[in-house]
């Protein structure tokens, strides 16, 4: 049980996902603002919010 | 019964409460309202000046229109271009200045407030002296580059392909002292002994600057550019007074283009969709800001 606790720890690192989902809003905000793709101007919104709720969840994660 | 009487069983947490609670009430009412009731109309076909037609619930078309308009991508292009630009410039000339103003010398005092004026100017005050600057008859600035270089006559606000270069020079000269001012801050935290070390270890002024001025100032040189992004994306009132978003569509940076969808053609559904679209990419690029704050605040 401790055992299982201590890997979910693990995994749920704050500093991974809270950089994971930095990473996902600057490639969100490059592609919304980027001039060589329409497809990624489309789809750049989408990761940006992904991104942004990520950032929102995974910054209340343990250290 | 007395006021202080009444409020002397107050616990401290009420007494909390009772001063935060009317910015709390304000700011749910100009701002947490507002919001929401913008994200709501996002999914309807409302039109403001149709008064009287009941909005209809449309789900996500109106972010499927937005996001596969190729005019608000061309929109979008010219807001990075601007945002480039700018911060690239700033960064520049603010680290240059910092560097300038850190050293000591008579006159410093007076030469930052100087540096610093223009920051504290509004925006639209700046828009419109610039327009006169910009005059191609009796503008200073067709005079000082004529002075220099003989241009002849030439419209800054007036040519699409000068127009865009007009309003980054008016964000840099308005913004660069805030970049200068974050750096100073930055190089003022160095300590001195490091430089003394590197003197004793025989390092040049150059090698002084790599490996230890840079990497000191570098986190507060990135969080004045973030911030200046953040500023930047949703620029408004500068290049309204200054251009309109002329000519043609040269300077239409996306929140011009989206007053113009929601004030000129009055697609407020449309327009809500869009807003919040740059309302959640700063909002991320914020929390980006944030996480930046903190990472310099730990070291």
């Amino acid at each position: 049980m401790k055992e299982e606790k201590s890997l979910i720890r693990k995994i749920f690192r704050r500093v991974y996902w809270e950089n994971l989902s930095t990473i996902l809003i600057l490639i969100g905000v490059f592609m919304l603002l980027q001039p060589f793709a329409m497809w990624m101007f489309t789809y750049s919104f989408i990761v940006i919010l992904v991104g942004t709720i990520g950032f929102i969840i995974t910054s209340h994660f343990p250290d | 019964m007395s006021v202080k009487k009444k409020f002397k069983g107050l616990s401290d947490k009420a007494v909390g409460w009772l001063f935060i609670g009317p910015t709390v009430l304000l700011l749910l009412a100009i701002n947490i309202y507002p919001l929401v009731y913008a994200i709501k109309m996002s999914f309807t076909n409302f039109y403001a000046n149709k008064i009287g037609r009941e909005p209809q619930f449309v789900g996500l078309k109106n972010y499927i229109k937005v996001l596969n308009k190729e005019a608000i991508w061309e929109k979008m292009q010219v807001t990075a271009s601007f945002m480039f630009w700018t911060l690239l410039l700033q960064a520049i000339i603010g680290l240059g200045l910092a560097l300038l103003l850190n050293r000591k010398f008579k006159g410093n005092e007076l030469l930052t407030t100087l540096i610093v004026l223009p920051m504290m100017l509004s925006p639209a005050v700046v828009g419109v002296f610039w327009t006169y600057l910009y005059n191609p008859q009796v503008g200073l600035f067709n005079y000082v580059v004529n002075f220099f270089y003989d241009l002849g006559s030439f419209d800054m606000i007036g040519s699409s392909t000068l127009a865009p270069w007009a309003i980054v020079i008016v964000d840099t000269w308005m913004w660069t002292p805030f970049t200068m001012l974050i750096c100073l801050a930055g190089l003022r935290s160095v300590p001195n002994y490091l430089y003394e070390a590197a003197e004793v270890d025989r390092a040049s002024k150059w090698q002084q600057f790599i490996y230890i001025t840079l990497p000191s100032v570098l986190p507060f040189l990135l969080l004045a550019l973030l911030f200046r992004g953040i500023e930047n994306f949703k620029m408004f009132d500068m290049v309204v007074e200054l251009t309109s978003g002329g000519p043609g569509s040269a300077t239409e940076l996306a929140s011009i283009n989206l007053k113009r969808e929601a004030f000129e053609k009055w697609k407020t559904g449309y327009s809500s969709a869009f807003a919040v679209i740059l309302f959640v990419t700063i909002f991320g690029f914020g929390n980006v800001y944030v996480k930046v704050m903190n990472k310099i605040k730990e070291r």
